[in-house]
């Protein structure tokens, strides 16, 4: 059975807890401090499609995948795997599932091996084809000289492959993957990724976060920027640098500048947009380094001394500072 | 209620307790022997104590061994899991209801709770001997009595573990354990506390008093207890009142 992925605007509102024995001093005046995570995401996944969530730090990414696996109760909204309600119908949607957390969750009293064949009985898979189906993976992940060590001593990018390992061990429908290259070398990165295509290519739904521009660009098919909670771009990772006006953008620092001066930037053949930044200028372009001569004639002539330029091609990046006037590593 | 899932994860449970089962066995041994061994042994054989407290001490010795081994395999594995290593999400993942997590750990927690409770009346017997004068006049209400501690033990370890925090593990041995034990009627009967009238009564909002007079009065019935009516009672209300509030904890830990 094919499985997509459906949310309706997802609402959560974190209550930051007060600090221990800070409780009972509290008066009822003073409000719990509210955090909003999520402010009515909606999002619609195909089924067999690698869906990427995309967003700084704090943009409500993990919630979503945390609601959408049972793990976080919505404020408002709703959300399906398949046509399964996630709230409602628990058990249906974790059968689903397979879950990589950002943070390693493995189970520590066990060896590599056990990991993979107690998560299979969970669910139910015979002995026989759990035996086989951990070695197959073991072998995937190259793990297979450590299956019968303890997790406890594996190095980080070692305990991430085993947790997507055992993510895949009872062979899920959808498959979330919540940041699963941070921390992995580039080799191992590029083994996963073709591992998440394989995966793909079965049928089967894969839903990943990341904050890696490359990732998205390379992995997914479609992708949702997502900030503050909310969904700011949706499309192909194409579509959506190709949404950025000109591709380009440079990066203009200096100290001081004037209406004037943006306006004889705006005049510049192949220039699509010019925005004022306190420290600076950002000028979006469909040409990039071919304008930076130009660029300093123009300040020159303004008498304004240039103190950096920055190019940077068309890309994601560029796209999520278009619409949120931030990096993405801010 | 998926019973594969439900045994597969008591079978982990199982397989990780069978890997530490010398830790397991110190840990719920040591202390009521050296305890056995000093109070029985030492000052029975001294003259500070009375041949017949060998006796009276032995069900207190089961209940508190119970007790303690109930609420360490249920709350110290929770406390760890939920707050340090996260281990527990892949079970909680499992396809079926996150309230029988919890209720497998409790069978788990009581499944090992009688096996030490059961196993501490030999090793006693042995380290007292001679002049243990045990009489199961009814094997029925042993077994009931048994079942409710082991209960009782493991639906407190979920209470606990689901609600202290990681910092607060040393507090919870001083503040909840320590008290319990001394104020249990463990190495005394509650008749004892006669002489103290407000005391006597305080002590029975701690279950761990039902638990020793219960088992007193299934082993050691020449000595006095409280009516077996009382005790089924006190154990029942405990049983239910901590499974209540741990698989309520326990779902508040589960879901943020």
């Amino acid at each position: 059975m094919l499985a997509g992925i459906r949310t309706q605007d997802l609402r959560k509102i974190f209550t930051s807890a007060p600090p221990l024995g800070a409780g009972r001093r509290k008066t009822k005046s003073e409000p719990a401090r509210e955090i909003v995570a999520l402010d009515g995401l909606s999002l619609d996944v195909r089924a067999g499609e690698i869906f990427g969530l995309l967003g700084p730090n704090g943009a409500g990414k993990s919630t979503t995948v945390g609601i959408l696996t049972t793990r976080v109760r919505p404020t408002n909204g709703q959300a399906w795997i398949g046509d399964f309600d996630v709230w409602a119908q628990q058990v249906e949607v974790k059968r689903l599932i397979g879950v990589v957390a950002q943070r390693p969750n493995l189970d520590f009293s066990l060896t590599a091996r056990e990991i993979l064949l107690f998560h299979g009985a969970y669910f139910g898979i015979d002995s026989r084809t759990r035996s086989a189906r951990a070695n197959e993976l073991l072998h995937r992940f190259k793990l297979s000289d450590r299956a019968n060590q303890m997790v406890r001593g594996f190095s980080g990018g070692m305990m991430q492959r085993l947790s997507i390992a055992r993510a895949m061990m009872h062979d899920p429908q959808v498959l979330f993957l919540d940041e699963p290259s941070a921390g992995l070398d580039p080799q191992t990165r590029l083994l996963l990724w073709e591992i998440i295509r394989e995966y793909n290519q079965s049928g089967k739904t894969i839903l990943l976060t990341t904050h890696n521009m490359e990732e998205a660009d390379a992995l997914c098919q479609r992708l949702a920027i997502i900030d503050h909670g909310r969904n700011i771009a949706l499309g192909t990772p194409a579509e959506l640098k190709a949404s950025v006006p000109g591709g380009f953008l440079l990066r203009l620092r200096f100290a001081t500048h004037s209406p004037e001066l943006l306006e004889r930037l705006k005049t510049l053949t192949g220039v699509t947009e010019v925005r004022a930044q306190n420290d600076g200028v950002d000028v979006y372009a469909d040409r990039g380094g071919s304008l930076v001569s130009e660029i300093a004639n123009i300040t020159a002539a303004a008498s304004v001394e240039l103190s950096d330029v920055h190019i940077s091609e068309p890309s994601l990046e560029n796209l999520f500072l278009h619409h949120t006037g931030r990096s993405l590593r801010e | 209620m998926n019973w594969k899932t439900f045994l597969a994860l008591l079978a982990r449970d199982a397989h990780v307790a069978r890997r530490s089962f010398v830790q397991l066995l110190l840990q719920t041994f040591l202390q009521p022997m050296l305890f056995v061994f000093i109070f029985g042994r030492v000052m029975v054989s001294s003259g500070y104590m009375r041949p017949e407290y060998k006796s009276l001490l032995l069900p207190g010795i089961m209940a508190i061994s119970m007790i303690f081994t109930g609420v360490w395999a249920v709350a110290m594995p929770l406390i760890a899991e939920f707050q340090f290593t996260h281990e527990i999400e892949d079970r909680l993942l499992a396809p079926i209801e996150n309230h029988w997590l919890a209720i497998e750990k409790v069978c788990f927690g009581a499944a090992q709770a009688v096996v030490s409770g059961l196993a501490v009346i030999p090793a006693a017997w042995l380290l007292l001997r001679p002049g243990v004068d045990l009489n199961l006049h009814s094997p029925v209400m042993f077994a009931g009595v048994t079942l409710l501690v082991a209960l009782l033990s493991a639906s407190g370890g979920l209470a606990l573990g689901c609600s202290v925090g990681q910092t607060q593990i040393g507090l919870m041995f001083s503040m909840v354990l320590t008290p319990m034990i001394f104020f249990g009627c463990v190495y005394y009967p509650w008749s004892a506390l006669a002489s103290f009238p407000i005391l006597q009564k305080v002590v029975l909002v701690n279950p761990l008093v039902y638990a020793s007079e219960g088992l007193r009065g299934a082993l050691v019935p020449q000595f006095p207890h409280l009516p077996v009516i009382v005790v089924f009672l006190g154990l029942v209300i405990f049983d239910a009142l901590l499974l209540i509030v741990g698989l309520r904890q326990f779902h508040r830990k589960a879901v943020t």
